[in-house]
């Protein structure tokens, strides 16, 4: 099987992160209830992943990287947490649902407003709507770093200079980015990084996060149980415990942290230098072959390792069967979750599009196979 | 049980106070260990440092200039 969906999820972890995860479930009490030598060690294992997170973001504060099981919960805590009834919130038309959905709840629920960054026919944004759309409402700017059906990369520094200029928070979805390209929290600009842990950063289902630079404050979205401050009626003020109620999952955690020492050790420059040089590889074995389009910007230097791609007549679903099928492609097709970027594109009348994702795990061979089975279908 | 003796107890607000001046301290090899915050003490993190009273110099003074935070620190008899 030849496994091309990584956008989704990375199915190939490093070995040790299914090992650590065995481990911690064989050994771990719950971190943060209690101090006998198994709470403890689950304490540290959460404290160690901190750390870790902290340093591959450069967020100054480990205390301030906050665990959720993945994204979407993040990005539903920053969000909510963020904005004030009536905010309005400029964000752009390449995000995924789990940007979107809280959005238009805040619209539809706290009397917010939204403007959305349009992109061009590559589905590139288009940054000086960034700041024609700003308005005395504007609170914050929500977007994401990359764009998970074209893996066109979003330029942060730009966009948070803007932010910057105008006082404005800026959220970032990291879904797509985490494990997969370098980010410096500081160097980007970046207020809330919300990531998840099981796409490039190669950890566990429902492991994930948001970093938060010192200064931002975010109201709890969801209270309860925290281990201190138990006679307190409300969550705790402080970080990470304001943002963390409920037990974690510590031992997705501890494969996540397997996963960051596998990371740390590669090398994520090496890493994403391997994936850019397959979805390099797949792009130019498909982008001539007749009958075929390949969405999003193959001109800049940085991008995910995506491509996606339709066959003149073919609905996205039927292609990926047929590849799943016939050739035991495994790949994504459809809406992506991104529904705002098929219409930019005019892919949502074709039935989305066919998207091929790479990881550090896949190989020419895999990638030469995959464009062997585009050509063979187009042809057919 | 054993005697009670006086103890250097530092507290923190939270778990990751805690166990990042647990860290600290072993990589400096400064004295102590992680226990439950005693009774006598009011924390909001039911985890605590512990050392001998005579350390209470060392320590502070290590972790106010590593800049590591804490909520309070006394002396309790346990």
């Amino acid at each position: 099987m030849i496994y091309l969906d990584n956008a989704a999820t990375t199915m190939k972890k490093p070995p040790q992160v299914a090992q650590a995860v065995v481990r911690a479930m064989n050994s771990m009490g719950n971190a943060s209830r209690g101090a006998h030598r198994e709470a403890l060690t689950a304490s540290r294992v959460v404290y160690d992943t901190r750390v870790k997170l902290a340093q591959l973001f450069n967020c100054r504060r480990p205390d301030h990287v906050v665990f959720t099981c993945n994204s979407t919960e993040a990005l539903n805590i920053a969000i909510a947490g963020a904005l004030d009834p009536g905010d309005h919130v400029v964000t752009t038309v390449l995000e995924h649902n789990s940007v979107l959905r809280p959005l238009y709840r805040h619209e539809a629920e706290r009397g917010g407003a939204l403007g959305f960054v349009r992109c061009d026919a590559l589905g590139r944004p288009i940054y000086e709507d960034f700041e024609a759309l700003i308005t005395p409402r504007t609170r914050a700017i929500v977007c994401t770093h990359a764009s998970n059906l074209t893996g066109n990369i979003v330029d942060l520094r730009r966009v948070s200079r803007i932010a910057k200029a105008h006082g404005l928070l800026l959220i970032v979805d990291a879904s797509q980015t985490a494990g997969a390209v370098p980010i410096d929290m500081e160097e980007l600009g970046v207020d809330v990084l919300c990531f998840t842990g099981h796409k490039g950063l190669m950890g566990p289902q429902g492991t994930g996060g948001l970093c938060i630079r010192e200064g931002v404050e975010l109201r709890p979205w969801k209270v309860g149980g925290s281990g201190v401050q138990s006679y307190s009626r409300t969550q705790p003020a402080e970080y990470p415990t304001r943002l963390e109620a409920g037990t974690l999952n510590s031992h997705g955690i501890a494969g996540l942290s397997a996963a960051l020492d596998y990371i740390r050790e590669t090398g994520l420059d090496r890493i994403a230098a391997g994936e850019s040089s397959l979805m390099r590889r797949l792009y130019e074995g498909v982008r001539d072959i007749p009958g075929v389009t390949v969405y999003g910007d193959f001109t800049a230097a940085e991008r995910t390792a995506i491509v996606a791609l339709n066959l003149d007549g073919y609905d996205s679903a039927a292609v990926a069967d047929e590849l799943s099928e016939r050739y035991d492609i495994a790949v994504r097709p459809g809406a992506h979750c991104a529904p705002l970027l098929h219409k930019a594109l005019g892919t949502d009348l074709l039935g989305g599009a066919v998207r091929f994702s790479i990881s550090c795990f896949n190989t020419e061979e895999e990638i030469d196979a995959a464009v062997r089975a585009v050509r063979e279908l187009a042809e057919e | 049980m054993r005697a009670k003796a006086p103890a250097l107890i530092i507290s923190f607000a939270n778990v990751t106070e805690a166990l990042a001046v647990e860290r600290f301290c072993q990589e400096a090899s400064l004295p102590g260990r992680i226990i439950p915050v005693p009774r006598e003490v009011t924390a909001g993190c039911g985890l605590a440092w512990k050392a001998a009273p005579e350390d209470r110099e060392a320590l502070i003074g290590a972790l106010d200039g590593a800049g590591l935070t804490y909520e309070g620190v006394c002396i309790v008899n346990i």
